[in-house]
Parts: C-alpha cells; structure tokens; sequence
C-alpha cells in the first residue's frame, strides 16, 4: 500500500491556480523530494498531504486513509523552514510535545525524548532553551520533534533552506542515518538541486503557474549514501539531469501556445 | 559515542538577585542619579531662597515622612487597597474577556474597535460618577474607577498577544490534531504572556492614579488623596509632598512586584534571564 496517494489534485486559491492535476504516489521508505522554482506550488502539495490545506478537487490519501484522517490519527510528523520551537519550553520540552497531547504518561515520555536526543546528537542541552541554540541545533530539535511520535511519514518544507552550506550538508548526512534507522517515509520540499539528488531515492521536478509535475527522475544512487556520493560521477549526472528537468518545465510555461 | 556539541549560550543560572533582575553594581548608575538630584534640588532651594509654599526642601519632606509616619502608613495603606483591588479586578475581567475575543473571533471584531476607542477615554473623569454610584466613603467606589483604568490597556495587550501567534505554530499545532483549548493553553496564552505583562506594568500605575485621583473627588478621611488634598488647601505643602512621596513608593511597589512577577514567570525569554 502506497503511503501517501495523490490523485488528480488541484489547488486554487481565489484566481491563482497553485497547483493542477497533481498525481503522485509514494511508496513506503521512500525519500521523494519536490523540487521547483518559487510559486511552483510545491509547499502547497506538501501541505494538502498534511491535511494543513484542503484541495479545491481531488484527493489525497495517507496511510490509505483521507489524509485528515491521517492527520487526526498523527501519521506523520513535519518540519518547516524554521524551527518553529515553542520559545517557553526547553529542548526535552519541544520534543515532548506531541507526546503530551498524544497522552503518553510521563515515563515513556522521558525515555523516548531520551531517545530522540541521542538521534539528533544533542544529548546534555536537555534544559537549553530554544534561544540558547544555534540555527542546526534548533532544527535538529525540530526534526527531533517530528520523529518523537515515530509517524510514518516525514514531511519536510526545506528544512535546511536558512542554514548556511557546511550545517547544511551536516545534516543532510544526519537526517539519512536517521531515516535508515527510522525506516519512515520522507518527503522533502527544496530549492536545492545537489540536497534533492544527494538525499532521494526519487525527485519530483515541479513546474510553476500553474504547478504541475513536469518530470520524475529516479535517483539511483547507491544505499547508503556517504561523503564521497556527492563526488561519483553519477551524482554529477543525475544533477545535469534534474537541472535540465527543470529548465524544460520552464521553456514550456514560456513558449507561446 | 557522537561527540557533543558545544552550547551557543550558557543556561542562566535562578537566583535571587535574578529576581528583580539585575546586581547591585547595575543599579549603581541609578542611584547616583536619584541622590544627586535630590542634592541639587536642596541645595538650590536653600541658593535661591524658594518659598516653601512652591517646593519644600527634600530635608523638610523627610523629616515630615518620618514624623508622621503613622498617619502617612495607615493612609497609604488605605489607598494602596483600593489600587490593588482595582488592579486585580480590572486586569483579571480584561484577561478574562481577552481570551473570550480571541477564542471566538466574530465577537472580536465586533467589540474590538469599541475597546480601542474606550482605551483613548479619559476614564478618570468618571470618577464623580462612582463616586455616586458607591458611596465616596466606600473604597469600592475607588476600586471601581481603578479597574476601569486597568481594563483596557491589559485587554489590548492581551488580546495582541493572543492574536500575533507564528501561524506555523499553529500549523504544528494542527498537525498533531490539538483542539482549540489545547491550542490556547499550549501556544497561544504563553505567546501572550510577554504581552500580557506590557499591560499589567502600565495597569500599576494607572491604578495608583484611579485610587488617588478618585479620592481627590472625596474620600475617607483617612484616604492619601484626601489627606493630600486637605494639607494642601491648608498650606502644609510639606505633608502633602509627604503624601505624594508616599503615593510614589506605593506605585514603585506594585510596578517592583509585577516586574519581578514578569521575571520569575518570563524566564525562557533572553532579555529577562540575563
């Protein structure tokens, strides 16, 4: 069963057509990243996955559930641009969140925000508060957060878009290890055409006004990926691939009809 | 083992000099200044010979804050009642009514305009008013018109505060399926609580002048502002700075408890914690 199933989706809000006739299947462990220029409406189709917006027609299901089903029973957890920490609470805090609403007792809550800072390495800044964190740090609590609930689905809108390029490719490399240990689906919003080739299993290239699917490249590197993966000739070749991708979704919306 | 990255800010460490906020060696500059002013305001008065019908000698006010500082205590402590009762009443009903604004919005925007437009009356001309409604004698009449005053700065606040919550916030909230009162609870009243405290340091003051001015439009004979008043009109200006002075120090004190309050309550915002 596919875990997450797009089916013929539009979006539109008032006169602008974010996205049209989307359709889109992920299968489970999968690492798919959307990728296209701004207004290609590819937070928006991440967002209708999460129930966070609804689509003007069309569906979209999770889990084989409609996805506010799978919003309500918490199938997946997200990650957005900023951390979106709670400024109030501390790092073990943040993370047990959902946890708390979830209404696990204290116990299990303690041991898996254990847990889950031993993942994101940030072990010992249990009692740091969200401010007293670099921009890596905070994300790394962020998709700590995310993952604290075990969801199914992963759901990242660039998480690693305001970070600086060495944090970045840090934890491009993390967010790997913890996806091969957490065995969960991954979808990936980016503007980023070496993160999307470096991370996915699958690419999505997105073409804009309105948003379509103009290609799917499958990225058939080798598993796991390591340091030297962005160096193999291969990676270079499947980067040409998905940047050309994208300046024919281009040419196409310019060419006169 | 991974190794541990090192913290970008150490964690602040409570205590009670972090109470109030600041060493001692902070509040030096401050002090300097209070004791040169009030040195420079003696010694120019005795320079140029000011009667003491305009301004006393600062000397002469403490000496007469300490002659009469029972009467002045008992007065003070009458007044600051009236302050603090108004303050926990208007401040309390404003919060209240906030979060039922913010929680159903249509109402919001129906009665939001007209709690601008309160906010810019001067409440304090109502006074006579209460001072009808309740008997003058009655401290309830000064409560009321402090609790007024207190109302609408703290609605106003509180209701910015509840409202200018980070919308992804609220997305993850949505995300892992929260209800409306868990969203209050969890996000928006803590966003609030930096905003909330904004409105109740300047309900402080403002119940301390609702409380005295009230008086001033009669009172208990045993009121500050009555007792200002009266010495006043008799032309024993220096009870009356006495009184004044007393007045200031019980505002001082209520602003002192609800920035402390702020700082105990406040401690994951950086400004308050170091």
């Amino acid at each position: 069963m596919s875990v997450v199933q797009i089916k013929d989706v539009t979006k539109r809000f008032g006169e602008t057509t974010a996205v049209e006739g989307i359709d889109l299947e992920i299968e489970p462990g999968e690492f798919v990243s959307l990728i296209g220029p701004s207004g290609c409406g590819k937070s928006t189709l991440l967002r209708i996955i999460g129930d966070l917006i609804q689509p003007t027609s069309g569906t979209a299901t999770v889990n084989g559930k409609p996805a506010r089903q799978a919003r309500i029973d918490r199938d997946y957890g997200i990650v957005f641009q900023d951390a979106v920490l709670y400024d109030w609470r501390t790092v073990s805090k943040n993370i047990a969140l959902p946890l708390e609403l979830a209404r696990w007792d204290r116990r299990r809550r303690v041991d898996k925000v254990k847990e889950m800072l031993e993942l994101v390495e940030l072990s010992g800044f249990e009692n740091h508060y969200p401010w007293q964190l670099s921009g890596g740090m905070q994300q790394r609590v962020s998709i700590a957060r995310a993952l604290s609930f075990d969801p199914a689905l992963l759901l990242m809108d660039e998480p690693f878009g305001a970070l600086d390029e060495m944090t970045r490719e840090r934890l491009n490399m993390e967010l790997l290890q913890i996806w091969e240990a957490s065995s969960s689906t991954v979808v990936f919003v980016t503007h980023s055409i070496a993160e999307a080739v470096f991370l996915s299993t699958r690419v999505v290239v997105m073409s804009p006004r309105p948003g379509r699917i103009s290609n799917v490249i499958s990225i058939d590197l080798p598993q796991p990926r390591t340091a030297t993966t962005r160096e193999e000739p291969h990676f270079f070749e499947l980067v040409t691939a998905v940047r050309e991708a994208l300046h024919l979704g281009h040419d196409l919306e310019r060419a006169p009809v | 083992m991974s190794t541990t990255p090192a913290a970008v800010q150490p964690v602040p460490r409570g205590g009670l000099g972090r109470l109030v906020g600041r060493r001692v060696v902070d509040w030096l500059p401050a002090v300097v200044v209070l004791v040169g002013v009030i040195g420079l305001w003696e010694v120019l008065i005795r320079a140029l010979d000011v009667q003491a019908f305009l301004l006393p000698k600062p000397s002469e006010i403490a000496r007469t804050l300490w002659d009469n500082r029972h009467e002045l205590w008992t007065a003070g402590w009458f007044t600051f009642q009236e302050a603090l009762g108004g303050f926990l009443l208007g401040s309390g009903l404003a919060i209240i009514v906030a979060l039922v604004l913010a929680r159903w919005r249509l109402l919001g925007a129906a009665l939001l305009p007209f709690a601008i437009a309160a906010n810019a009356i001067p409440i304090i001309a109502f006074a006579p008013i209460t001072n009808t409604w309740f008997s003058p004698l009655n401290k309830s009449s000064k409560i009321v018109i402090a609790a007024i005053l207190c109302f609408f700065p703290v609605l106003v606040n509180t209701l910015r505060g509840l409202t200018s919550v980070n919308p992804r916030a609220l997305e993850l909230m949505h995300s892992y399926a929260a209800g409306q009162a868990e969203i209050f609870r969890r996000v928006r009243i803590p966003t609030a609580l930096p905003f909330i405290f904004t409105g109740l340091k300047v309900a402080t003051v403002l119940a301390m002048i609702g409380a005295v001015v009230g008086e001033y439009f009669g009172g208990a004979l045993n009121a500050l502002g009555v007792l200002i008043l009266t010495r006043a009109r008799v032309f024993q200006f220096d009870e009356a700075w006495a009184g004044i002075v007393v007045a200031c120090l019980m505002g001082l004190a209520l602003y002192i408890a609800v920035a402390a309050l702020e700082r105990l309550t406040l401690r994951w915002v950086p400004s308050t914690s170091e």
